[in-house]
């Protein structure tokens, strides 16, 4: 727990929060997010954060546990919504529409804007109703044979089908941690999002399930837009090809994934990635 | 315990770690044994009270289930029926009364004086009239013929020949001469213990003979269902709303107390309401099990919320956020996801509520389920009674017979409960598979 109104004692008072550092903007921004900010209640978890979300690319959100990486994420597909307490300012788009527009259905922005979550969620039902289960209810499917197809081509781009073909019908919720992370994965994809948010998606797997979905990540972004939050910087510097580093709610610096890891401008970034805090 | 004193410190002081752990570890498995102990001393007396709860019931149910009958040579007597044709309408009419009392002083001729003609009479079941009634009616060719026809024992006769039979000996209600007579109906061999299925397919009546659990059991059959299918879809949807969707401010705050303390009002309170709410105001009927199952489902319903209500709250957030990430809207995660997932939870407070409902008296008691009704009740419109109502009539009721009928009657109801119990567990298994 942070509380923004303390002083942090590992910032000194002479560094400057009020301004992002390094590069914001993209030049093909599939969204684009200006002066945010978050409450929950009366309590400020993002402050005042602008950034790009380039098409085709990885971004990766780094920082501090606390600092709101989470919370800014959830705002993308307004899954805050569910939150009563929480309040999202700012103007955010996707492609040039306003995400927060009161005419905009959120339910139709998360079928654009999918979301795969920390601890793998699948459904308590089988793996090929996992993933039918979004195509079913926006009726992207028109018979069953579309469906199998949706099916198929889920989860072999998600990298799961070989493991699986022969088990369809056995519960999701059977298959090992990783398995069930490139479920849901697999699941979300099966609603052709345009962009895919991911807060630590390999934070509850192992090396060897962490390596595969880091692979399948660089794979994705042939298609989709990513953003994805992570603790580990190794990860970041892996998968991502831009990376924005927030600090107490705040987006300290913003640049190209290379430079933030070998030559970071902030020196509340140079602290992070060189471990002196995290 | 004992380990306080200097020698053992000084001793404790020179152990090794592992071995301070070695001691205490005995320590605790010893406790860990007598908590065992304890527990299962506990499920055993349980279990053992409610073994000789339900055997002292079906010991003293047993009789019920049987009835003993007679062979009587009945005479078809046009005179004595007074009937001059065997015009169906004019048999409805006849006089069987005469015909089976003549028969059976026919059966003993040195039967003379009132008295014991009437005393002889009364060992017959006053329902022996209809039997022979419908044989005729069944047989008219047998008009002006001797016919063998078995009727029942008078409930009195019966429950001698079940408990205290001795021969030639008075019972309880049971004269010497009664017993007498019915010696020789024993040594004719004309008398058959029989199955007692009309316990199953009558009606109640004053007659313990003749008494049947079916009306009461028609009656709680419709008032759980009545219950059910007004308690569940309510409480379900409630709980959801108040789950799911409802914004957490004051008002719901209210409602939330409000609920628990619905949970917690007196049965009886309930029948006071249905009395002047739904039998008063809104002119349903009285006696009914609409108004019963009504009555029931306002004291049901605090259990199914307040049970659903947590068995939601279980559900992990994950899967509400899996689904609405999807682009599900809160009503397919609701119900799409939430609901399947706090299925067996909500089923578990169902069957808690409707157990409370089925054995419940008092609120139905205000509304008049009370009655003294004969007739299995078609509808949920018609007058009918409950088994726990029924239980307690017969439990006032002086006959003896009708001791082992309120037992049997008892066994009724838990089987009913065991039933509903059983069905809500294949219910339960088939939501926990997925
Ligand atoms: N549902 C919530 N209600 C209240 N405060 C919250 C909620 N979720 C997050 N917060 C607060 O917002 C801040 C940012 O949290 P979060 O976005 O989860 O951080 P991160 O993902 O970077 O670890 C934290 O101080 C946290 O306590
Ligand atoms: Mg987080």
């Amino acid at each position: 727990m942070i509380d923004l109104s303390s002083s942090e004692s590992l910032v000194s008072d002479d560094i400057d929060l009020s301004k992002t550092v390094g590069e914001i903007y993209a030049d093909d921004a599939k969204m684009s997010m200006r002066n945010v900010n978050v409450f929950y209640d009366e309590k400020q978890a993002i402050d005042n954060v602008s950034l790009d979300l380039a098409r085709n690319q990885v971004t990766a959100l780094i920082g501090p546990s606390g600092c709101g990486k989470s919370t800014f994420l959830r705002c993308l597909n307004r899954m805050n919504d569910t939150i009563p307490i929480c309040r999202v300012e700012g103007d955010l788009r996707l492609e040039d529409e306003d995400i927060y527009a009161k005419k905009l259905d959120p339910v139709l922005l998360r079928a654009r804007v999918g979301m795969v979550f920390q601890k793998p969620n699948p459904f308590p039902k089988s793996i090929y109703d996992n993933v039918a289960y979004g195509p079913k209810i926006h009726g992207l499917a028109t018979n069953k044979a579309e469906l199998d197809e949706i099916v198929v081509s889920s989860l072999q781009r998600a990298g799961l089908f070989n493991e699986v073909k022969d088990r369809l019908d056995a519960p999701g919720t059977g298959l090992s941690g990783g398995q069930q992370q490139r479920l849901c994965i697999a699941r979300t994809i099966a609603v052709s999002p345009e962009v895919i948010l991911m807060d630590e998606p390999a934070s509850a797997l192992d090396p060897i399930a962490t390596a595969v979905i880091e692979e399948l990540i660089d794979e994705l972004r042939e298609k989709y837009t990513i953003a994805i939050v992570t603790h580990s910087m190794q990860q970041a510097a892996r998968v991502s090809q831009t990376t924005a580093y927030f600090h107490m709610g705040k987006l300290v610096e913003m640049g190209k994934t290379e430079q933030i890891f070998t030559n970071p401008v902030h020196e509340l970034t140079e602290n992070y990635i060189t471990g002196r805090f995290g | 315990m004992t380990d306080k004193n200097p020698a053992d410190s000084n001793l404790a002081e020179q152990l090794s770690t592992t071995e301070k752990v070695a001691l205490s570890l005995r320590k605790r498995h010893r406790k860990e044994k007598r908590f065992q102990w304890a527990g299962l001393m506990a499920v055993g007396l349980g279990f053992l009270l409610v073994v000789i709860l339900i055997s002292d019931i079906v010991l003293k149910a047993r009789p019920a289930f049987h009835q003993h009958w007679v062979k009587l040579e009945v005479e078809f007597r046009q005179d004595w029926l007074g009937v001059t044709s065997s015009d169906l309408a004019e048999l409805k009419k006849a006089n069987y009364r005469s015909v089976l009392r003549r028969s059976l002083y026919g059966m003993f001729p040195d039967v003379k004086g009132r008295r014991d003609k009437r005393s002889l009479f009364k060992m017959i079941s006053t329902n022996a009239e209809f039997t022979i009634k419908q044989y005729l009616l069944d047989t008219p060719t047998k008009l002006g013929k001797t016919a063998e026809v078995w009727v029942r024992f008078d409930d009195d006769i019966d429950s001698y020949l079940k408990d205290d039979y001795t021969p030639g000996e008075a019972g309880p209600r049971v004269s010497k001469q009664q017993a007498q007579w019915l010696q020789q109906f024993l040594n004719k061999e004309i008398v058959d213990k029989r199955w007692n299925s009309e316990f199953f397919t009558s009606g109640d009546s004053r007659e313990p003979e003749l008494a049947g659990v079916r009306g009461a059991l028609t009656g709680t059959l419709l008032t759980m269902l009545v219950t059910l299918l007004l308690s569940f879809p309510l409480g379900v949807a409630a709980a959801i709303y108040l789950e799911e969707f409802a914004p957490k401010n004051r008002w719901t705050d209210i409602i939330e107390v409000n609920i628990n303390n619905l949970a917690a009002v007196p049965s009886i309170i309930f029948g006071l309401l249905g009395l002047a709410v739904i039998i008063n105001i809104f002119g349903l009927p009285r006696s009914a099990p609409l108004v019963g199952g009504i009555v029931l489902t306002l004291m049901t319903l605090p259990t199914i919320i307040i049970a659903s209500r947590a068995s939601i709250k279980a559900v992990p957030p994950s899967i509400r956020e899996a689904a609405l990430g999807l682009g599900a809207s809160k009503m397919q995660t609701a119900f799409g996801h939430v609901l399947p997932m706090a299925m067996p939870g909500i089923l578990t407070g169902t069957i808690i509520g409707m157990a409370q409902a089925l054995g419940e008296t008092a609120p139905l008691l205000m509304i008049g389920m009370v009655a003294f009704i004969v007739d299995v009740p078609a509808g949920v419109t018609d007058a009918a009674t409950v088994l726990p109502v029924q239980i307690y009539l017969w439990a006032d009721s002086p006959e003896r017979a009708f001791l082992a009928k309120t037992s049997a009657a008892i066994l009724v109801l838990l089987s009913f409960l065991l039933i509903m119990n059983s069905v809500a567990a294949i219910l339960r298994k088939k939501f926990e598979k997925n």
